[in-house]
């Protein structure tokens, strides 16, 4: 008997059916990637088997666990399943904890709550646990509070929560989405550990994921399963289009054909760029430090990091929208003054910004037409409104969308959409420089891969410089001529993409490299030679800021910072690159 | 439109109708005094429908002025203190640094000044008129307003589409009035349902004191007043302004309600 069984599971909200028959087991010790793009259907299934959909979701069909129906089970019965059989991990850590109760009370009240282990018991129990998740200095962090503990540190607490009442199926639905590239590693090792004795079902839009770490998959599209099968058989012979066309927009770093540099002249170049912020005590935490920059026409530089990295807050200062405290921005050979506000019309409209998040970025209030029509507005106020709209329309059909998209509001829009808008908004002014902020990380994967075409025919067209700050190395390998490796407000490596991917100098361009998820069963990758996560700007680590982390660190690491040094064409901060090598 | 703003609305409507026609249809004046007709029961005799009070003036036609003269101060204060208020408090939050805090330390200054004290040294310095009373009441509603205005706009500040527009240049102004007023709609609108209700109820605390409307005008609040000294014998003097002031401050809110639910662009429900 499987330990779950879903047979013709429907689920429908009025007049939309939100997973429509979908029906798969999952065995005992088995662990099962459920792989889906947003909207596909793949949470609500998870939070149907936990009973956990809201009153107003119509759900057909049968889910048996352990022979038992869930289904219309009472309330009484689904809380004894909950926590002791089967419990779930969400994807944000940060909310799935009480902010004002310890880590330790909340994972003691779980075994309290369903009378496993004396009360004495039980804090042995949770210390043991939260050790058993990696958690470092278990019996202090028993009694810290959840905004004391980092991100993986957080989701590290919740998946010992989650295991604490030792379930026989663990959901994880998204669980390393929230964080970044070393520590997903690190986490989807640990949900591999603790794999003997619980079966586990692992929701992801991430084939890498899958790849590495499930004998099995299930691939849902539109609510409906349109494939499953031994994780191997799938990626090697993927049987429905859906399916391959994931697959083939999955993001590899292991692509060759990384884009050629055309060499041109320098269109913007920042130098020594120094940004401080100032903490709510007084503070000062540095968060770029002595950081050069420069991108010429027609070329894309990537910029890499972890959160923390300070990557955003560079290429925000260059642009004025926060101070910068020391270093020069010069464009198109004029140094520009650092305040935005003191910058000239024609600077102004030659840098241009996307941002992540395709809806945010938009006025709510405002219709597509206002918002791509507002830069024009400003600088080419001599323009009638018919001819202003003329040209928000020819701008919204370069970037894919039809005039009829001129009357809808964000909200009315696809997030691949919005982006497509964000994006013309940003190209109606025919800049010189687009700086593109995490501008594809809130995509799918298909989505992610129109969006990064439309970007690189616009390059070509226009000699476009793009700068692109990202998390995700496997966009940094599709789009950029050059790369600029940071950690914490300093320059790692910087080196061509070629360079940087086929002879990474830097043991932190490696721990990164090899932590990224590759969607091949046979050469998963997803593993890291690195512990930890970023430690806090406020204190950052004397000598190597990467010295904790590293696996090769020596004495002179840890006492002397290195400076950037020119290795074959590769600008590198590391004593010991030389010697790696 | 959804069904508690059109059952309000309609409600509001037909009140605000009958105060201005009902008037024009009676026979009777607000002023005159009928001391054959004293603290009659409401009846249809005579066309007295809501009695008469104690000087034998028709109540119909005065609770109908009453009700006028309530939602003219009422809707005039909202509209001064949300048009002060907005524009105060929008700029405060977006200009933020010094220029937020000189802005705000001068609302909490202007907070400090004991309102009645304030209204009582305007109604001495000038004449007595309504647009006194318009004033007092909308320059102490628009400090709430301001600040309530200038906490929604330091969050908005740092919203993306707003740092968009700010990189393109688009003029602080332009910022102002495009990209955040509009976002605050929801916020005011609550707030503005709050002001209303709020605002009927200073004006007949100032009718009270005697500070309010006078006599031979009238508004609900000083017929509520009127009507309290008389409720011991002639009850409906006191129950028909307060049973008006009672719906007409249930329907704003209502009303208020489902205008924030059906003008946000989002659409959310």
């Amino acid at each position: 008997m499987s330990l779950l069984a879903i047979d013709k599971l429907r689920i429908r909200y009025g007049d939309s059916l939100a997973v429509a028959d979908i029906g798969f087991s999952i065995e005992k010790g088995e662990s099962v990637g459920l792989v889906g793009e947003s909207g596909s259907g793949k949470s609500q299934t998870a939070l149907a088997v936990l009973g956990l959909l809201p009153a107003t979701a119509l759900v057909r069909g049968s889910i048996r666990f352990d022979g038992q129906e869930l289904l219309g089970a009472d309330n009484k019965t689904l809380d004894q399943l909950r926590a002791t059989r089967i419990s779930i991990v969400f994807q944000d850590p940060t909310q799935a904890l009480n902010p004002f109760v310890t880590i330790g009370a909340q994972l003691q009240r779980i075994l309290l709550q369903h009378d496993i282990g004396a009360a004495t018991g039980a804090r042995n129990r949770v210390i043991e646990m939260l050790a058993r998740v990696g958690l470092p200095d278990a019996s202090r962090q028993y009694s810290s509070f959840p905004h004391e503990l980092s991100g993986g540190m957080r989701q590290r607490a919740m998946i010992a929560s989650a295991l604490l009442a030792g379930p026989d199926l663990l959901i994880a639905d998204e669980p390393t989405t929230a964080l970044d590239v070393t520590v997903q590693a690190q986490i989807l090792d640990l949900l591999e550990d603790i794999r003997e004795d619980t079966s586990l079902l692992l929701i992801t839009h991430d084939l890498g994921v899958v790849a590495g770490r499930c004998e099995r998959m299930l691939v849902v599209e539109n609510g409906r399963l349109v494939e499953q099968g031994m994780t191997r058989d799938i990626f090697a012979r993927p049987q429905h289009e859906h399916t391959m066309a994931l697959i083939k927009a999955a993001p590899r770093v292991t692509d060759s054909g990384a884009p050629t540099a055309k060499p041109g002249q320098d269109v913007l170049a920042i130098s020594g760029a120094e940004v401080r912020y100032r903490s709510k005590g007084g503070q000062v935490i540095p968060a770029v430090r002595d950081v050069n920059l420069s991108v010429s026409a027609g070329e894309t530089v990537a910029v890499v990091g972890e959160s923390g990295s300070g990557k955003s807050s560079l290429v925000r200062a260059a642009l004025g929208l926060i101070p910068m405290h020391a270093g020069c921005v010069v464009y198109c050979g004029h140094e520009l003054a650092t305040n935005l506000g003191d910058r000239s019309k024609a600077t102004r409209r030659g840098m241009q910004l996307v941002f992540q998040d395709p809806t945010g970025s938009l006025n709510p209030q405002m219709r597509v037409a206002g918002i791509v029509g507002e830069p024009l507005l400003v600088h080419q106020a001599a323009l009638s409104a018919e001819e202003r709209r003329q040209r928000v329309a020819a701008m919204l059909e370069k970037t894919g969308l039809s005039v009829e998209f001129l009357d809808r509001y964000p909200h009315e829009l696809s997030g691949g959409e919005a982006q497509r808008v964000a994006i013309a908004r940003a190209l109606i002014l025919e800049p010189k420089v687009l700086v593109c902020d995490e501008a594809v990380a809130a995509l799918d994967g298909t989505v992610r891969e129109q969006i990064l075409r439309l970007l690189r025919r616009v390059q070509e067209e226009s000699g476009l410089a793009i700068i692109f700050i990202t998390h995700d190395l496997a966009v940094v390998r599709a789009v950029s001529h050059r790369v600029l490796v940071m950690y914490l407000g300093r320059l790692v490596e910087m080196a061509s993409n070629e360079a940087l991917f086929s002879r990474p100098r830097h043991p932190y361009t490696r721990a990164l490299l090899d932590a990224v998820p590759v969607p091949d069963p046979g050469n998963a990758g997803g593993r890291t030679t690195v512990t930890g996560e970023v430690p806090s700007a406020l204190q950052p680590p004397k000598g190597c800021a990467f010295h904790p982390r590293c696996p090769h660190a020596e004495t002179l690491c840890r006492a002397q910072r290195p400076e950037a040094t020119e290795l074959d064409e590769t600008l590198v901060s590391c004593h010991l690159a030389r010697e790696l090598a | 439109m959804n069904r508690g703003m059109k059952i309000s609305g309609g409600i509001l409507l037909g009140i605000i109708a009958a105060a201005f026609i009902g008037p024009l249809l009676s026979p009777h004046d607000y002023q005159q005094t009928n001391f054959d007709a004293l603290l009659q029961n409401p009846s249809s005799s005579d066309f007295h429908f809501f009695g008469t009070d104690d000087l034998g003036r028709d109540l119909f036609v005065r609770s109908m002025l009453g009700v006028q003269i309530t939602i003219l101060v009422a809707i005039v204060a909202s509209v001064v203190s949300l048009l002060i208020g907005v524009a105060y408090g929008a700029t405060a939050g977006y200009m933020g640094g010094r220029v937020d805090a000189v802005m705000m330390r001068f609302v909490d200054t202007l907070y400090a000044l004991p309102f009645i004290f304030f209204v009582i040294l305007l109604m001495v310095a000038f004449e007595r008129n309504f647009l006194l009373i318009f004033v007092a009441i909308g320059a102490i509603n628009w400090l709430d307003m301001a600040r309530i205005v200038r906490g929604q706009t330091l969050s908005l500040r740092e919203r993306e589409f707003v740092e968009a527009a700010r990189l393109t240049g688009v003029s602080t102004a332009r910022i102002v009035f495009r990209h955040i007023a509009p976002n605050l709609f929801g916020v005011i609108i609550v707030y503005v349902t709050l002001t209303i209700p709020q605002a009927i109820l200073v004006e007949s605390f100032l009718s009270f004191l005697g500070l309010g409307i006078q006599e031979p005008q009238t508004s609900l609040g000083a017929l509520v007043d009127a009507g309290v000294n008389q409720m011991e014998g002639a009850s409906w003097m006191l129950l028909i302004p307060a049973t008006l002031l009672a719906v007409i401050l249930l329907c704003f809110n209502f009303f208020g309600d489902a205008m924030r639910d059906a003008f946000d662009a989002r659409g959310e429900k």
